[in-house]
Order: C-alpha cells, then structure tokens, then sequence
C-alpha cells in the first residue's frame, strides 16, 4: 500500500521536483497559511507561553540527560500494571516484535493508530511481507495509504492534497479494501469524513490486534499517552483485545505531573487549538476495560547515536508538533517528500542525519535544506534550536569527506551551499553554478550509491512509483530558485 | 548474548558518560485566575461546537432527557447508561450491571450514551473522564455518536496542572475537548469523523 522513501534523491534534486509541482505549492502554501495563523493565535492567548516552553523544554531535557533511570523505571511500572515490554535495537528488531505478536493471535490484519515511529521502522511494509494488513485510521494516513502515496507532514500527512484529489481517492481505492465510498460523495470535507467514518468502522469492530505509537511515556506510573483528534487513536486503543505500542525511547518524561507543560504546549503548537479534540492514557492493563493483552515496544533505532551528539541531543526534546514544518520558508515550497524521510522539515533536516549518521548522499543533503533563518526556533514549543544544530551537523558532514583523495561531487556541492548560504550575497554567484551541481549529482547517482540505488532519475524499490509515477525527476531548472522567488514573490503569485 | 534491553541501556550510559544528569528545572507558570470558573468552563467548551448548558442539581434528570430529546429521532433511539450513574435515565440501557457488558457491535447499534465525568478543565474546555463509577468502560463513550456529559460545577479545575493533580494515572483516562474532528483535508476543521459527532455537556450548579 503506502510507499517507503527508500532510495529518495538528495535534497536539492527532489526540491527542484517539488518546485516544479504548482499545485503541491498552493496545497502546501494554502495549509500551512491556515494552520500558522491558528497556532498564533492561541499562543498569542497564553501570556507565559516563553515559561511554558522553558518549562516543556526543561521536562524534557531532564527525562533524557537521565535517561537509563527513567526507562528502567518505565519498564518495571509497565511490568507492574501487566503489560509487556520489548526493546528493539533497530527497526527490524521492532518490526519483527509486533509481527510475531500479530502472528501469535492468527489475525491477518491489524489497526493502526498514526505514529511516526512505526512510519520510522516501515513496520506496514515488514507486516505486509508477514502477510499481515495493516490499516491506517488516521484520515490523513488513510488518504495517504488509498492514494499508494507517501506522508508529506508530521502532522497532516496528506497536506499535499486537496479536496479533489482526496475525493478521486476515496472514490477509486476504498473498494478495493473494503466498504467502497458512496457514488455520490462530493468533495466537501465533512462528506469525505463520513465517507472515512463508514468505511473504518467496519474495520475497527472487527479488529483484533491494534497498533499505535506514544506521545508520551510516563516513568513513574507506567502511563501512555495518545494524543490526537478523531476518535480512530480511541477506537485502537479501547476496542481490540490486544495492543501494541511502539515506543521511542525518547518519550519518556519522568512524572505525571511533568505531562503538565506537554499537554499544554503541544495542541496549541500543532493544531493551532487550546486541547486537541481526544487525548486518552492508559496504563497497562484495566480489567474489564480495553485491551487485555498490552505490548509497549522500546525502540532504539538510531536515538542513542542522537543522544551522544552534545549538540545534537535537543532534537530529541521534539514533540512532533510540526509547528517548524508550517513556520518553514522552505519546507512551504518544497513539501515533506523532498526530505526523503518520515520527518521532514526543520525538524527532519536534523533529526535525520543524527539518528542515522552523516555519510550517506541523501541524509547528508538535509543541513543544507534550511536558510537558517531561525523561525523554527522560535515556535519550537521545547525551545530546540534547530539553526545551531543545522550549522553543527553542516560542519560534521564537511569533516566527513575531508580525507576523500577525489572530493566527492556532493561534498564539492555540499562545500558551494555552506559557503553560498553563509552569506546571502554569495548566492547570485552560486546560482549560475548550480546547474553545473546539479548535473553532478545526477551523474554520480548512477554509479556509486551504495545498494546501488540510484540518486536521480526512475527510482527502483517499493512505493517508489508513488514518487517518479506522478513527476518527471528534473533537468536542472532553467530558473533559479532566487530568480524564481523574485518573479513569483516566494511562490505567492 | 547481550539481549537488546542491555545493549540500549549500554548505549544510553554510553551517550551520556560525562554529561550533567540535572539540568536545572524550570516550573510551569500558572495562568492568571479567572472571576467566574464555571462559566469560563462553559464558554470554552461552546468554542468546540459542542453544546453546553447549565441546570440546578434539582433539574438534572429533565435536563438530560431534553438533550436526548433533542439529538435523537422522535420518539425513538436507544440510550445507554453505565453502571453506578448516580440519576436516573428512563429507558436506557445500563452497561455491565450483569455480566461483562455490551459488546462493540451492539454499541455501534446504540444512539446515545449518558455519563458523568471526573474532571473539567476550565482554560482548555476539556472534559475528562477516568472511567470510574457514573462514567463506565472506554467504549461507551465511544461507539455510540451522541454523547451527553454531566459536569458538577465543583468538578471544574482553573487548568491542565490541577487536573493532573486531582485525576489518579493507574486509571485510563479520555480527555475529551469538544466532539471528534479532523483538520486533514486542507485543515479545514470538521466535526465528527469516529467518536460522538454530538457532545452535549450539562454543568450542574451547586443546588
Ligand atoms: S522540533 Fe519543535 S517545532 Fe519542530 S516538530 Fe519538534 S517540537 Fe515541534
């Protein structure tokens, strides 16, 4: 069903790909327009908001630089409550965990509530292979999965369509997995939920194994948190007999009281609301009340490597609001799917390269996604400051390729950015060299990535239809992205 | 074989070797108080779209049958109530007063449910429930798209600090701030995807 981002061109390549998609602009320009003026406005309401954040930030920082104690203590109060803990190293271990658990209660499908880890460790493509179904409830990720497409945002990850789109969805795939939309579904959004609500319900009723993630994960009481607004994350959690959760390891805060901050700092940052619509907490397993079997999943998967990176740590904070997705200059134009990644934006241009290690063409491309403008900073509800760790992870890419005998094309392209955005007067220099980058990286894509994906043109691999089916990878622009942005006032006209 | 609890707890210790373990706390600020709790309450939970109004104690129980009158077909519609509700239903099926209770498909067949709550959260318009006597299993306030909640107007906390302070965390809890609703489509907000389409809060005043 839904694609997986392996084998994604480099930033620049796919930006250039995104730009060129006028209507994914005016989605993404539309959306992020509505969703920045809501998010001010609430927080324009809370006069200590710069408290709150400190306060948020705080909780956060203090759960990690203590880490071991607060997991150690998770998992005994978890064990207490009756509930099942797993660690899992990698993406494969956790996805191996919840199939075997799956494949313990003979089912062939399961629900899931949207979680960024499990969108992380790729678990619906390792179910798949296990011959399990898994169907996403979330509205967002349901269009998302119906549409063969990839998640474009953290938190509405079909930000990249619009009503149409959606409809010619619903109308062409639910069919095919079950209760088809209705023949006279409009384009209006209430009627596209109905169509949602009609045709998940089925699913939820029947289900017999959940699967969901955590916002939170409280040490001391062994509680999780699930914070969203429809009522799909309630139903998975609250009616199949068996549920899974898989846990980053950073979602651990050490109180209940510590949930304070949190709860307060996330909807107003994400959804631009006072409280999002549901937020439900359980802890282990309540006799007679939800699911009797609970599994709460640890996963590793490249946090540790984030969090022995002295700068690099507070990108472990996030709370996945997606307020620097929306406050982005850049990401407003190019979309998540130019990030290559589950996390894209700000916040996926750093958390990337941190928990997988720089090296890598495509992760070591993001530090350069950003003009380091600062306003992701400024509404990061936990206070990362991502520009410092965009510059510090830029230098850690640079220091890789240093002992190259032949300077590798990206790391000469890589040098041309840090050097043009260094400085904004540079860049009318750099962009008469930049198709001369471009053509670089193209060239270098097909002969040395490793697995030997390619970097640019058709892309092999699972769901990469979903990319190359619906946009011809480009030819460097003829225009400049400045030139650009000059004639269109920043993609506005 | 090192097992991969203590390969990542290594790791942790690991990243963390040398590294301050107490970073210094910073307290959450509390919001100013407002003169009038209870209608500040009301006024925030309207802003959902959800329906409020306010009754004396001696009211309740008419109260609640208008609401119901009022979301559901004339004269017809099945209510359901959990055990331990502490007023009266007519008509309404009681959960889990014998045996196990009813299951997700005979809830999906349910119209409304009536309950009380644990907690109200004035600034954030948010009614939570532990799912206690008087509030029932998770699923009954889920499965059935009308949900009328009864909140006693000492009940409502001033914020989201208060609230965690009063609510016990062993218990589940569902924080519930107006009816289910969705952004996802061109974040154009719409009531109503999978839980109760209709939220229809009652504040009883002290009688
Ligand atoms: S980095 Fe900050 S602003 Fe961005 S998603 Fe995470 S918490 Fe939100």
């Amino acid at each position: 069903m839904s694609g997986t981002f392996v084998g994604m061109p480099a930033f620049p390549t796919a930006a250039r790909a995104a730009l060129a998609d006028t209507q994914l602009r005016h989605n993404l320009a539309h959306a992020t327009g509505t969703i920045r003026a809501k998010r001010a406005a609430v927080v324009g309401e809370v006069e200590e908001w710069e408290e709150l954040r400190l306060a948020g930030a705080a909780v956060k920082e203090a759960a990690l630089r203590d880490l071991e104690t607060h997991l150690v203590r998770l998992e005994e109060s978890l064990t207490a409550r009756g509930a099942t803990v797993h660690w899992a190293r990698d993406a494969a271990e956790a996805n191996e965990i919840v199939a075997r658990v799956a494949r313990d209660h003979g089912v062939d499908e399961v629900v899931k509530v949207k979680s960024m880890a499990t969108q992380e460790i790729g678990l619906n493509e390792a179910l798949a292979e296990h011959g399990i179904a898994a169907w996403e409830t979330d509205l967002a990720e349901l269009i998302v999965q119906l549409g063969d497409d990839l998640p474009s945002h953290i938190l509405v990850p079909a930000i990249h369509r619009n009503r149409a789109e959606v409809r010619e969805i619903f109308l062409r795939a639910m069919g095919s997995v079950g209760r088809p939309a209705p023949a006279d579904l409009t384009d209006e959004p209430a009627v596209l939920a109905a169509a949602a609500r009609e045709h998940l319900r089925e699913k939820f009723l029947r289900a017999k194994v959940a699967v969901s993630g955590a916002n939170f994960a409280v040490a001391e009481t062994g509680t999780l948190v699930v914070v969203e607004s429809e009522g799909n994350g309630r139903m998975c959690l609250t009616l199949p007999e068996v549920l899974v959760s898989v846990v980053g390891i950073e979602k651990v805060v050490p109180t209940f009281a510590d949930l304070d901050p949190l709860l307060r700092l996330l909807p107003r940052s994400s959804t631009g609301e006072r409280m999002n619509p549901y937020t439900s907490t359980w802890t282990g397993v309540t006799p007679g009340d939800g699911p009797q079997e609970v599994h709460v999943v640890l996963l590793d998967n490249g946090r540790t490597r984030a969090l022995a990176d002295d700068v690099g740590r507070q990108a472990l904070r996030c709370i996945r609001c997606s307020a620097c997705l929306n406050a982005c200059p850049v990401y407003e134009r190019t979309g998540g799917h130019a990030y290559g990644s589950v996390y894209p934006g700000p916040i996926g241009a750093i958390l990337n390269p941190l928990m997988k290690g720089t090296g890598d063409p495509q992760t070591d491309s993001l530090p350069y996604a950003s003009s380091l403008c600062g306003a992701c900073f400024e509404v990061c509800p936990v206070r990362i400051d991502i520009p410092e760790v965009l510059v510090h992870l830029r230098s850690k890419v640079v220091d890789g390729h240093r002992g190259d005998t032949v300077p590798k094309a990206e790391a000469v392209a890589m040098k041309a950015a840090a050097y043009a955005f260094s400085d904004s007067r540079r860049l009318g220099w750099v962009e008469k060299a930049s198709g001369l980058a471009g053509r670089a990286l193209t060239r270098l894509g097909r002969t040395t990535l490793p697995g030997g994906r390619s970097a640019a043109g058709r892309i092999p691999g699972p769901g990469a239809a979903a990319w190359t089916g619906a946009r011809d990878l480009p030819a460097p622009p003829r225009e400049s992205f400045r030139a650009w942005w000059r004639r269109t006032d920043g993609g506005r006209s | 074989m090192t097992t991969a609890r203590d390969e990542i707890l290594a790791r942790v210790r690991s990243a963390l070797s040398g590294v301050d373990r107490t970073p210094p706390l910073a307290p959450a600020p509390r919001i100013a108080a407002v003169p009038d709790l209870v209608g500040h309450f009301a006024d925030r939970v309207e802003h959902y779209r959800a329906v409020v109004e306010r009754c004396a104690a001696a009211d309740l129980e008419a109260t609640v049958a208008a609401a119901l009158a009022r979301h559901l077909p004339a004269g017809s519609g099945t209510v359901v109530v959990p055990d331990g509700l502490s007023f009266d239903v007519p008509g309404a099926v009681v959960d889990g007063a014998a045996g196990p209770g009813l299951t997700a498909l005979e809830l999906d067949r349910v119209d409304a449910v009536v309950t009380e709550a644990a907690v109200g959260v004035a600034e954030t318009g948010t009614i939570v429930l532990d799912h206690g006597a008087g509030q029932g299993r998770r699923a009954i306030t889920l499965v059935p798209d009308r949900h009328v909640c009864v909140v006693r107007a000492e009940q409502v906390v001033p914020d989201v600090p208060d609230a965690l302070a009063r609510l016990d965390p062993t218990r589940p809890m569902t924080w519930i701030s107006g009816p289910s609703a969705t952004s996802d489509i061109e974040l154009d907000r719409v009531e109503g995807v999978h839980g109760p389409r209709t939220l229809h809060v009652v504040v009883v005043d002290p009688g």
